[in-house]
């Protein structure tokens, strides 16, 4: 299991050059043409609903629809979109799962 | 203002998260010993790597037989969107030191990108930006790494039926909202969605992500040029 450790490392230098690649340059970045802010703009939400999406509907890794967590999944919307409380979405999307899997 | 209150506003900002935060360290810390690995390795992933999913695809890869180089892969896929958070990042912190952006880099993750930028945005002044970032990611890697040492100090005390790794997805719920503020942004977050589901059946494996984002971060800006073109006779 010695595989691990070079993994890590490599994974964790990968990552910090992706992290790292266009705050670097920061400096050089005068100012940011119209055009491209509003390109960057879209990178929260297309990123964030490229996550949850699939976490909700494909949890082990295949189109399903039927599942706890998919219904799960609506309700928490509701309760981020009212409350915007984290404590609030997390108990009621994993009490759902949890409620569901034990019927 | 001082910077120590920017930077108490960022931690003050972040706390509400670590109640996601923390259940989903307890599964980084867990996983890699439940797999056969020793702690120090889950605390090696949790400092060196920082990145919750690309931690556990590094264990599921390794632990099913699969190489170093695939799991490396994988992990560095999953963390592809670190490149488009560091490019909206970057115009923010332009004024700051290379050193100073450089250690702030380490720090850059989805939660403190999501609660800096709309900040940064609606606030013209430059001089709390970095220490507001500072204040939140500091304090989000000691709940990470704290949640990760009691995640490999517990692991296997937490039952199967507490969907831990489910308190991801929740979590960024709350950032997704928001970031909804206008038509494009909608777009850009339904496409966002549906084209990673897609490209998830189609075989995409550890890319969907990053396909979803592509293709909602496409469709948004066309809606948000639409919507600026003056309307046709």
């Amino acid at each position: 299991m010695s595989r691990i450790w070079p993994a890590i490392l490599i994974s964790g230098a990968g990552t910090y050059a992706m992290r790292a690649s266009f705050l670097a340059f920061a400096h050089r970045i005068v100012t940011v043409p119209p055009a491209v802010a509003r390109v960057l703009r879209q990178i929260p939400p297309a990123a964030l609903a490229a996550i949850i999406l699939p976490a909700l509907v494909r949890p082990q890794g295949h189109l399903d629809l039927l599942q706890p967590r998919a219904l799960a999944g609506i309700l928490a919307a509701f309760v981020a979109w009212r409350t915007r409380n984290v404590g609030l979405t997390l108990v009621v999307g994993m009490g759902v799962v949890a409620g569901l899997q034990a019927v | 203002m001082p910077s120590l209150t920017h930077a108490r506003a960022g931690a003050a900002a972040i706390a509400p998260m670590l109640v996601g935060v923390v259940p989903f360290g307890l599964v980084a810390g867990a996983a890699p010993v439940a797999n056969g690995f020793d702690g120090w390795t889950a605390v090696g992933l949790s400092t060196v790597v920082f990145a919750g999913a690309s931690q556990l695809a590094i264990v599921d890869v390794l632990s099913h037989g699969g190489s170093a180089v695939v799991a490396i892969l994988a992990a560095l896929t999953i963390n592809l969107r670190m490149v488009l958070y560091s490019a909206s990042l970057a115009p923010y912190l332009g004024h700051e030191s290379t050193r100073r952006r450089l250690g702030a880099a380490y720090l850059l993750n989805d939660q403190v990108y999501a609660l800096s930028v709309p900040r940064w945005a609606a606030d013209d002044r430059s001089d709390g930006r970095l220490a507001f970032y500072v204040g939140a990611a500091v304090l989000l890697w000691v709940g990470w790494v704290t949640a990760t040492i009691a995640g490999v100090v517990l692991g296997a005390a937490v039952p199967d039926s507490v969907p831990l790794d489910f308190a991801v997805p929740l979590v960024f719920f709350v950032l997704l909202v928001p970031v909804l503020v206008d038509r494009p942004s909608v777009v850009a977050a339904v496409t966002g969605g549906g084209a990673a589901v897609m490209a998830g059946e189609a075989g995409a494996g550890p890319l969907s992500m990053i396909v979803g984002a592509m293709a909602g971060i496409a469709a948004g800006s066309v809606a948000d040029a639409r919507r600026r073109q003056p309307a046709s006779p």
